[in-house]
């Protein structure tokens, strides 16, 4: 009696802390939003309510009008989906062939390519981002998003190439064998057999890529300086909050619809995520 | 790979005069001969390997060379030639007293954040994996969501909640008791004016955006731990602190190592948080590191070769941590 007593309390008492837990870390998120719904006088006060007592919309009218740079947020979020859909899918392809590459084949120099692969994912971008913008500057790729997909592309095609090859070894052989005896030439192997098998871990590991281009500051903040009308959504939220002074509200609403699309993305893969990053990174 | 498009015509010529059969088509011929070489990895490595030997390895090459160089605004207009200056801009780096003061933020910051990350990263993960499947995979969404608000947002959000003027941090503060160091002396408290202050926030921040990776990392560690183990080590009387040291500190060691070593880098190289939180560029004692290579380079009149000599300086330090890094993943077999 006694020791299901206790079992039951500290149940109670675990789940309590799991309920801290989820509140502590919803906290900002939480105020973020609820600001951004508030009017000036509900969040400009000595004593602030967690819910806003008569919500508006006006704050977010700022935003999608584009009362600060003169562009509406669309304009942004056009140039982060295509710098990102573009990066993504050209480092998702290219790390495919590498990760075939690496986990079917035996080859001189496979072991310092790996350890190469490893050595760049730790390289400094706020360093780098130096060389890269004398380079872009001769090149003409500044306040270009072509030059921001070149960049984002090769950044984050080692970190892709990593994950994706645990993915793609774990495609048994056979298959492709199999495939390859009925007649099947290499490149028909790839699309029949290993691409549609490959496909869930090709989720997984280009959710990474998609969220450090949508979410990369340093790389964009140095090489879109002078077109604000070339901004994406990091650089745009960041200097909404520079020149916006104090209008939190307006600032809480930009936020939000920069942030809130990147996390229903991850809810709806977070499954898959989660596979992608135990197998990324602890295993390997 | 030149031989055979040299070779191509010509045996084309030769395959349209013969019977079927006898000849093979130029596809498979290539085919035939990349297999013969074993060079299929190779063009399979090539070009992921070309896009970032361009744009990751050779502005790295760059970053070294000029760093060696007198390599300013007039450089990059082409109205100068660049000057090597030999290990000048070291030497300038070493008597900077605002570089040591910027080394200095950093590794204190990282030596604060990367413990406190893995502690709270730990706790959160033994807390999951005690609690019921509903309760755990709640609480676990709910901290992958922290961890995927972007870097500018969540310090947006922080700025605001830590404000002076209506931000809820001082808020609270000011409604906190007394013995617990809350008071009235709070309100229109300024977190961003002064180095301490700015990087507790910083360091809540990385807090909150990073451990719930680390929380991720160590529940499915010890998933793998088979419970008998602890079970074994309650009968035996150890109590959860003796069980954690004793049983699944030294059962997850690598993927604590691994987890160690990547919040290093990590911690130490933060910028986009910092950059927002200090108010862009503006308060120089409040640069790390990686914010002063940033201003050197890009504040007129920017001094792209002492950037790049302190760029390179932090670029080895990072990469020092990186090599323990690898071996550490290749003592777990990273590398099979």
């Amino acid at each position: 009696m006694r020791g299901r007593l206790t079992r039951r309390t500290r149940r109670a008492g675990l789940n309590l802390l799991g309920l801290l837990v989820a509140l502590v870390t919803l906290f900002p998120i939480f105020w973020m939003v609820s600001t951004a719904f508030k009017p000036a006088t509900e969040w400009y006060t000595l004593n602030p309510h967690p819910l806003p007592a008569h919500p508006t919309l006006s704050n977010f009218r700022a935003v999608l009008d584009g009362s600060v740079i003169g562009l509406p947020y669309w304009n942004f979020l056009k140039n982060s989906l295509f710098v990102t859909l573009v990066s993504v899918l050209a480092s998702s392809l290219m790390a495919l062939l590498a990760a075939v590459a690496v986990a079917r084949f035996r080859f001189r120099f496979r072991t310092t390519y790996l350890i190469m692969l490893l050595i760049v994912q730790m390289l400094p971008m706020q360093a780098l981002v130096i060389s890269l913008f004398i380079d872009f500057r001769s090149l003409n790729l500044l306040d270009s998003l072509v030059g921001l997909i070149l960049a984002y592309t090769a950044w984050a095609l080692p970190v892709t190439i990593w994950m994706l090859r645990n993915f793609v070894a774990a495609v048994p052989r056979e298959l492709e064998e199999a495939a390859a005896i009925d007649g099947a030439g290499p490149v028909r192997v790839f699309w029949r057999i290993l691409l549609p098998l490959v496909a869930p871990g090709l989720v997984a590991t280009s959710v990474f890529a998609f969220v450090f281009a949508y979410n990369e500051f340093i790389f964009a903040l140095s090489f879109l300086g002078a077109d604000t009308a070339k901004f994406t959504l990091p650089i745009y939220v960041q200097y909404f909050y520079g020149r916006n002074g104090a209008d939190w509200g307006a600032i809480m609403a930009a936020s939000t619809l920069f942030t809130v699309p990147v996390m229903v993305f991850f809810l709806l893969v977070q499954r898959r995520l989660r596979a992608g990053l135990v197998a990324g990174a602890v295993k390997g | 790979m030149v031989k055979t498009i040299e070779r191509r015509p010509g045996r084309l010529g030769v395959l349209a005069g013969r019977p079927a059969g006898a000849g093979l088509a130029v596809r498979q011929r290539t085919a035939i001969w990349i297999r013969r070489r074993r060079l299929a990895p190779y063009l399979l490595l090539l070009p992921s390997l070309a896009v970032v030997a361009a744009l990751v390895l050779w502005p790295t090459v760059q970053i070294a060379v000029f760093s060696f160089q007198n390599y300013g605004l007039a450089q990059l207009a082409g109205t100068a030639p660049t000057q090597w200056v030999g290990l000048g801009n070291y030497s300038q780096i070493l008597h900077d007293p605002e570089f040591w003061l910027s080394l200095r933020l950093s590794v204190i910051s990282a030596a604060v954040m990367v413990p406190l990350t893995l502690a709270v990263g730990t706790l959160v993960g033994l807390l999951l994996s005690r609690l019921g499947r509903r309760m755990a995979a709640f609480v676990s969404s709910v901290s992958v969501l922290a961890w995927a608000t972007p870097a500018v947002s969540a310090s947006v959000i922080f700025v605001w909640l830590a404000t002076p003027d209506g931000g809820v941090v001082d808020w609270f503060l000011t409604k906190l008791p007394h013995w617990l160091g809350g008071g009235a002396h709070w309100a229109g408290f300024s977190w961003t004016n002064a180095a301490l202050p700015a990087y507790t926030l910083v360091t809540a921040l990385v807090v909150w955006t990073s451990f719930p990776f680390i929380a991720v990392s160590v529940l499915a560690g010890l998933r793998a731990i088979p419970p008998e183990l602890h079970e074994s080590a309650r009968v035996d009387g150890a109590g959860p602190w003796r069980s954690f040291w004793r049983v699944t500190y030294p059962l997850l060691r690598p993927i604590f190592r691994v987890l160690f070593l990547l919040s290093v880098i990590w911690d130490f190289g933060v910028f986009t948080q910092v950059y927002i939180i200090i108010g862009e560029l503006g308060q120089r004692d409040e640069y790390n590191l990686g914010i002063y290579v940033y201003a050197t380079a890009f504040q007129l009149p920017p001094a792209y070769g002492q950037a790049s000599a302190l760029a390179f300086v932090l670029t080895i330090i990072l990469l020092v941590i990186t090599v323990g890094y690898v071996r550490a993943s290749v003592k777990e077999g990273a590398l099979q």
